[in-house]
């Protein structure tokens, strides 16, 4: 754990952690990668020994301190130790994405004024070659491997066994060199530049302090207990600040080993000989394990599927339960203990899951049926609230107060705060030192006693739990006064996989209303199991039985807002099927798929009138664009359908009171 | 990043005077031609033109009825495949040729047979000197592996993988034998345009990082234009053009029989 106890709070910057590990746990592994086939295994020895003399070496070609340093490529024992050697010589690693285009790279690159970088391969040196006009201050650049680079012979390109040759000379020349540059280093020194993806303008430079990652690092640890015996896979891009803390802070600050995979290719692969104990992934990678799991149990034998879907049942039942560590009878013990051994416990080995102690998801909202999915298997899996200005750690899910609806609660010395407008604010050593050259962005960020603006709405719930509902901006009010959150909503209701888009109303309404698409995929299987004939989108979106199936989804989704005192003002009290898909084509969704509210506002004006009046119909008549381009026009009526809303669990207990 | 025109000196192959026949169809008439060692040499022309019956020539699955062949300075009236793959000629072909129920790496490694020298029995026993040529021969497939990037895949059953990776694992058996010249029938055939560029970068690679001698057959005239140092174009068995993708591409008759003229 947390190794300030011997050496007291010496140990804060990474270069001063490595020296500790040399001397601590000098034969235990710190590094694997899998290369031609075989992991290959450095101690923190053998890494110490390459970080030295890599820092000498860039030492010896000029990087001073206080310089920047770019680190583009994907997750590679060598780029990692990158990190450190050049924090080693007080200068400023700056990792970028290694699939940014050409143009996104020299913004970055520019505006950290970078002198010196290390790219992985051919394909990244090329980039750096492009834009090496642009970036004027970009003077030496290292690379990784070099394959096909045998025909580059400009002076400024050095390979990283050149560097480390020269690091060595250098060395010898100037010993205690190497001792007396990490001993200038200090917790309050500038650490890393993580720049942020940037999907509105240009990305930001949020610069973080070695007390920012390590304090949050230990932090994030310590709730968990973490131990020199983790296992982890970096397979994440090095330039996202997750990384940076899972992968690299939490790694020097704990002593465990961390493992490059053998390519972007192969991680499902090296996942599953890793076995790893701790494992963050996005809400998309587990929904995609999800959904391959479930397609090749329907390509299984009879049998394999009967007794599949017998104990998967049996684990949606108590698996969450026996995860927390709550009471289930014994009966039911025995029978899971059976699943384990026949689907639980083979199922988690396939995915690489059998040692996992700890995995997180973050980033977006994870639906609740693939997060218990997890956790009903063993998995112990919990969300997490983070961001790059907060080094990551904001909330967690504590053990045994696993709710898919909540974020967690705030780690150790992580203040959170809901402001007036219901935006969450929170205050932490993490709190970034300030956006790189931006210091009106700083300012609007972070307010002068420390309380940094998320920008995401969110409200505690009675359990001490923070839940996250909207974008701040997004967020809403019924002219009650009720909070509106539209994103929250329609998550609600996307998270039934027969719905696929859903757009709600009440900005400034009596109540809330919503339009839905159907899953066309989902229903279409639906249809088929029920004989249901239908001769198009249009027809089947507008088929009663259906509309019937997405009231019940409606009635589901308006119960659970129910359950909330601050949100059971905003159900669902009339809905329409859309017999259109909103589509990007048109304008109504970006191109990531992000409902547009106002275009969609506009466009269908006269549906929104329909559904605050009290008419149980209305007409449609719409212009759409075809993928090939052209345009078309659909038209129809579009039923109107009420849903049934449900007392609140708050209004109730003041009644009883 | 390609020099502009590199040139080649010592002439690793020779074809003289090459003629072929089925009974009364003449694939070949009196073919003539060269491929210098390093060099990537193109070989194209029309559907029929006799392409692939010349690489056959090459490596000697058909015998010619006239003409010579000379490789690395041996004078011989027809070359037998397991000597041609002896002596470093390798091939890949138009329909892919793999074991489909193997995996990639049992196919690539299907290469290195010729240079095992433990026989069956001693393979099976697996030790001693045997379990370590076998370690020695795997550290080489695995730098192929790594070299066309597909670890992924080492050990799905080739039968299960796309078209276009089935093509690189060709590609990888043909390199194991670690040869001096490799022949490539339409390493192309039937791909994407994102991977053609793959296949295309590879061969560069193979070209620059193995110093393999490449010759082949290749219908897409942008490839070939890009990848190959030089050019023979055939037409009907016979040898129409000779020379520099440049040259190639202003010659009247090649422009005639097979490239067509741009409207």
């Amino acid at each position: 754990m947390a190794p300030e106890s011997k050496a007291g709070t010496a140990l804060d910057t990474f270069p001063k952690l490595l020296l500790h590990h040399l001397r601590e746990r000098p034969d235990r592994p710190a590094m694997r990668e899998k290369d031609l086939g075989i992991w290959q295994t450095w101690t923190w020895r053998e890494a110490a020994g390459q970080i030295r003399a890599y820092a000498c070496g860039l030492a010896a070609l000029g990087l001073k301190r206080g310089e920047r340093m770019a680190i583009i490529g994907d997750n590679r024992p060598r780029l990692y130790w990158s990190f450190c050697a050049i924090q080693c010589l007080g200068a400023v690693p700056v990792p970028l994405y290694q699939d940014s285009v050409a143009g996104e790279m020299a913004f970055v690159l520019d505006h950290a004024e970078v002198r010196f970088a290390i790219a992985e391969d051919q394909e990244q040196v090329d980039k750096l070659l492009e834009i090496g006009e642009r970036v004027p201050s970009l003077e030496v650049v290292v690379f990784d491997d070099d394959r096909g680079m045998r025909n580059y012979d400009q002076p400024f390109l050095h390979s990283y066994e050149a560097v480390l040759e020269l690091g060595r000379k250098f060395d010898a020349e100037n010993p205690g060199f190497f001792e007396a540059e990490i001993a200038k280093g200090q917790g309050s020194d500038v650490s890393i530049f993580a720049y942020t993806s940037g999907t509105t303008g240009n990305p930001k430079g949020v610069v973080l302090t070695y007390d920012n990652v390590l304090i949050s690092a230990r932090n994030g640890a310590a709730f968990e207990g973490l131990t020199e015996k983790e296992e982890m896979l970096a397979y994440l891009p090095m330039a996202w600040v997750g990384d940076h803390i899972f992968s690299y802070a939490q790694s020097y600050v704990c002593g465990f080993c961390v493992s490059c995979p053998e390519s972007g290719a192969t991680v499902m692969q090296d996942l599953r000989e890793l076995g790893p104990s701790y494992f963050f992934a996005p809400p998309r990678i587990f929904e995609n394990i999800l959904t391959t799991v479930m397609v090749r149990m329907e390509d299984a034998s009879a049998l394999k599927r009967r007794i599949f879907k017998f104990f998967m049942k049996h684990a949606e039942k108590c698996g969450v339960r026996i995860l927390n560590g709550e009471a289930v009878g014994l009966g039911d013990r025995l029978l899971y203990w059976l699943g384990e051994l026949l689907v639980y416990g083979p199922l988690k080995n396939t995915l690489g899951f059998s040692r996992i102690r700890l995995a997180y998801t973050a980033g977006e909202a994870i639906g609740p049926d693939i997060f218990d999915f997890y956790r009903s298997i063993g998995v112990n899996l919990k969300q997490l609230y983070g961001s790059t200005e907060a080094s990551v750690f904001i909330t967690i899910h504590p053990d045994g107060e696993i709710f898919a609806d909540t974020v967690g609660k705030p780690v150790d010395q992580v203040e959170i705060r809901i402001a007036d407008s219901g935006e969450v604010l929170f205050r932490s050593p993490g709190v970034f030192l300030e956006y790189y050259k931006n210091p009106e962005a700083t300012a609007e960020a972070k307010d002068p006693e420390g309380w940094m603006h998320t920008g995401d709405a969110g409200i505690i719930d009675e359990r001490g739990h923070l839940k996250i509902i909207d974008r701040a901006k997004d967020v809403g009010h019924l002219k009650s006064g009720t909070l509106f959150p539209p994103k929250y909503i329609e998550n609600k209701l996307k998270f039934f996989p027969n719905i696929k888009e859903a757009v709600a109303f009440g900005h400034e309404r009596d109540h809330v209303c919503a339009f839905v698409n159907i899953d066309l995929s989902a229903m279409a299987s639906w249809a088929e199991r029920n004989n249901v004939a239908y001769g198009s989108y249009q027809e089947l979106s507008q088929d009663p039985r259906v509309a019937e199936i997405v009231r019940g989804h409606v009635e589901q989704a308006n119960r659970d807002l129910a359950r909330d005192p601050k949100l059971g003002g905003a159900q669902i009290h009339r809905f329409l099927i859309l017999n259109k898909e909103l589509d990007p084509d048109d304008g109504e969704l970006t191109r990531t798929r992000k409902v547009r509210r106002r275009i969609i506002a506009e466009r269908y004006a006269p549906l929104i009138e329909a559904l605050y009046s009290d008419r149980d119909s209305v007409h449609i008549e719409l212009e759409v664009s075809f993928e090939d381009g052209r345009k078309g026009r659909i038209q129809g009526d579009l039923k109107i359908i009420d849903a049934e809303t449900y007392p609140v669990a708050g209004d109730e207990r003041q009644a009883a009171a | 990043m390609v020099a502009a025109a590199r040139s080649f000196d010592e002439v690793l192959l020779e074809v003289r005077r090459i003629s072929l026949a089925f009974g009364g169809v003449k694939a070949l008439t009196d073919i003539s031609f060269d491929i210098r060692k390093g060099e990537i040499r193109a070989i194209i022309g029309p559907n029929g033109a006799g392409k692939t019956s010349m690489l056959n020539v090459i490596n000697g699955f058909y015998h010619p009825q006239e003409g010579e062949i000379v490789f690395k300075g041996e004078t011989r009236k027809a070359m037998r495949p397991h000597k041609a793959a002896k002596q470093g000629i390798a091939r890949t072909f138009q329909n892919v040729a793999l074991f489909k129920g193997m995996s990639t790496l049992d196919n690539i490694m299907t290469g290195r047979l010729l240079k095992m020298r433990s026989n069956v029995v001693l393979q099976a026993l697996y030790w001693g000197p045997n379990e370590r040529e076998e370690i020695r021969h795997r550290a080489f497939c695995e730098q192929i592996i790594d070299f066309l990037e597909i670890q992924a895949i080492r050990k799905t059953p080739v039968g299960k993988l796309p078209y276009g990776l089935q093509k690189r694992v060709e590609l990888a058996r043909a390199l194991a034998m670690e040869p001096e010249l490799l022949l490539l029938d339409e390493p192309m055939a039937g791909m994407n345009v994102e991977e053609k560029e793959d296949m295309s970068r590879f061969i560069l690679d193979v070209n620059e990082h193995f110093g393999t001698t490449i010759a082949l057959i290749e219908h897409d005239m942008g490839v070939v234009m890009d990848l190959s140092d030089r050019v023979v174009v055939l037409d009907y068995g016979r040898k129409l053009a000779d020379g520099t993708p440049d040259e190639v591409r202003a010659n009247q008759e090649v422009i005639d029989a097979y490239l067509g003229v741009a409207h």
